[in-house]
């Protein structure tokens, strides 16, 4: 339970989350390859601007500069070793923004995937994993974060060995998994069945929910999926803005802040609580968001329909849920 | 226990013992795959044959259904891990019975990105269609691809990129090639998450591949074509 996001929620009836830390950090110069979480040593003016673009935009919570501060992921820039420190530090500049700002500012420490496979076919063990996110975890408390949010999983080994490590530390948290192949996960997981494993783990998330993945459409969808389980628990909708276009030698989402704006309607239509953007999304679509969600009432819960005609095609037909016997299925086999 | 008998898989005749190999593959099951590929040599199949008929065909089976996403990640590379089970097996007796090779691949992620599950992926994937693959790992400046390429003897080269600050790399790798008169000489293949066809054609790659499965499917098509060419 997290009193600080209850305390929004019951406010004003929804959050508004950040958007982008990627895409605004190459913005303001971070190299391709570069590890941005050295840039809360190197450069902690701009992780501060990042967090505060978030924040003048109208978020009421920002992810901090951490998503692949884990040993595992650090460990390719030769930093394995500072996983601890450097999450400290990103939560460190996240407080200081907060706490300057005169509304309650929400600051989740993020917590990226460790970038291994887990489970039968995997390298990296249920013991290794948790031992990964707690340092960090660690490191993230110590820098003041109020809540950890653990982001972008694809697969449910991993999303238990982050809970494990987040019950460890006792930290309230969130956590989201990136439903991007034919509605689902890399891994395989659908919407329900997160519903699902959640409801069978021992120290829940505050809310839970999708980010990044493929367009926004396909991120409502999954919503819906999990509104549709009849689940209380909070859903968090981050979707990308858009598309990834090439264009002129550079990439750019294509999503434009009017669609985000109906997005994030939708998403609080669809049963999202926690809303916000993921990749591509910037000021400007946070902006549009905020005055969307502030100057309209909730709606009722849109259709499939309503959704791809408003927002965008699916990239599949279906996502896996619902009535499966006319979906495709895993061959007959003639072993038991 | 369950009605059904357990399978013996020495008692089934070989046109039942391959379809059964499709499915052990299919369920990832390494141990029932290397039983099944030894059965067919002792019984006097050319090891080119088990690897065509029984396991590249099964793996194509699982790649379709990747593709069609009804198996995921996980199914995926227990198949593929079932696979390199049978080809550990087979790959001393493809090189002495001078098998014709399907081709070879050089493979890794481009400089300054350092991701890996998607290549890693094709690689198994590759690997389990029968083609060798060298893997230069993450981060590759355009040296690693043109030393790693005029070092051996490689038909296919493929490249893998997931963020999009680092997928215009592709285009320099490629340019290089084509400065140096070597670009015709490969097949160039793209993938990774945010490419899409377009991508691949702007920069000058033979073909953006969406997933593992069409990475094989779209490299057997380029070698079928270069044989028909070499043959005509």
């Amino acid at each position: 339970m997290s009193k600080i996001l209850q305390k929004i929620i019951d406010k004003q009836g929804f959050v508004l989350t950040d958007g982008a830390t990627g895409t605004n950090l190459f913005n303001m110069g971070l190299m391709a390859g570069d590890a941005p979480e050295m840039w809360n040593e190197e450069h902690p003016d701009r992780i501060t601007k990042l967090y505060q673009s978030a924040v003048d935009a109208g978020s009421d919570l920002f992810l901090t500069n951490s998503f692949g501060g884990n040993a595992s992921r650090l460990k390719l820039h030769n930093a394995g070793h500072r996983a601890r420190e450097l999450s400290r530090m990103a939560a460190e500049i996240g407080r200081e923004v907060a706490d300057k700002c005169d509304r309650d500012i929400v600051v989740a420490g993020s917590v990226g995937p460790t970038g291994e496979i887990m489970g039968a076919a995997g390298t990296l063990s249920h013991e290794d994993a948790v031992e990964i996110f707690e340092e960090q975890a660690h490191g993230l408390l110590e820098g003041g974060a109020d809540v950890l949010w653990v982001e972008t999983i694809s697969a449910p080994e991993e999303y238990a060995a982050a809970a494990e490590a987040m019950q460890n530390v006792g930290a309230d948290w969130c956590g989201t998994m990136s439903f991007d192949t034919a509605g689902r996960t890399m891994m395989g997981t659908t919407s329900t069945g997160m519903v699902e494993m959640i409801a069978g783990m021992d120290y829940k998330p505050f809310a839970f929910g999708a980010n990044c993945g493929v367009g926004a459409s396909d991120l409502l969808r999954t919503v819906m999926g999990f509104s549709d389980t009849g689940t209380e628990r909070p859903i968090i909708a981050k979707g990308n803005a858009g598309i990834p276009k090439y264009v002129d030698g550079h990439i750019h989402y294509d999503g434009t802040p009017e669609l985000m704006a109906e997005y994030a309607l939708m998403a609080r239509n669809a049963g999202a609580t926690i809303i916000g953007g993921c990749c591509g999304t910037m000021p400007e679509h946070l902006s549009a968001m905020r005055k969307a969600l502030d100057s309209t009432a909730k709606g009722e819960k849109p259709s499939l329909e309503q959704i791809s005609a408003s927002i965008g095609p699916f990239s599949s037909e279906h996502d896996g849920t619902g009535d499966t016997s006319n979906q495709p299925a895993r061959r007959k086999r003639r072993r038991g | 226990m369950s009605d059904e008998e357990d399978i013996i898989l020495s008692e089934l005749s070989d046109d039942e013992l391959v379809p059964q190999m499709h499915d052990d593959l299919y369920d990832g099951m390494k141990e029932e795959i290397e039983e099944g590929v030894n059965i067919l040599l002792e019984r006097g199949w050319m090891p080119y044959d088990v690897l065509t008929k029984a396991l590249v065909e099964g793996m194509r089976i699982v790649g379709i259904d990747f593709r069609d996403g009804i198996l995921f990640v996980p199914e995926v590379l227990l198949a593929a891990n079932a696979m390199k089970g049978g080809m550990a097996i087979l790959k001393p007796l493809l090189a002495e019975t001078g098998a014709p090779r399907l081709g070879n691949m050089v493979i890794g992620t481009v400089k300054g990105d350092i991701h890996d599950i998607g290549k890693n992926l094709v690689t198994m994937m590759m690997e389990g269609a029968g083609f060798e693959v060298k893997d230069l790992g993450i981060n590759n400046p355009v040296e690693n691809y043109i030393d790693e390429l005029e070092s051996g003897e490689y038909d296919i080269l493929g490249m893998s990129a997931l963020l999009t600050t680092t997928m215009p790399y592709m285009k320099v790798v490629i340019d290089t090639m084509v400065e140096k008169g070597m670009r015709d000489d490969y097949t160039v293949l793209v993938g990774g998450a945010p490419l899409n066809d377009e991508f691949g054609k702007a920069i000058g790659a033979d073909a953006y591949c969406r997933d593992a499965a069409v990475a094989v499917e779209t490299a057997k098509e380029f070698m079928a074509k270069k044989h028909n060419q070499l043959s005509a």
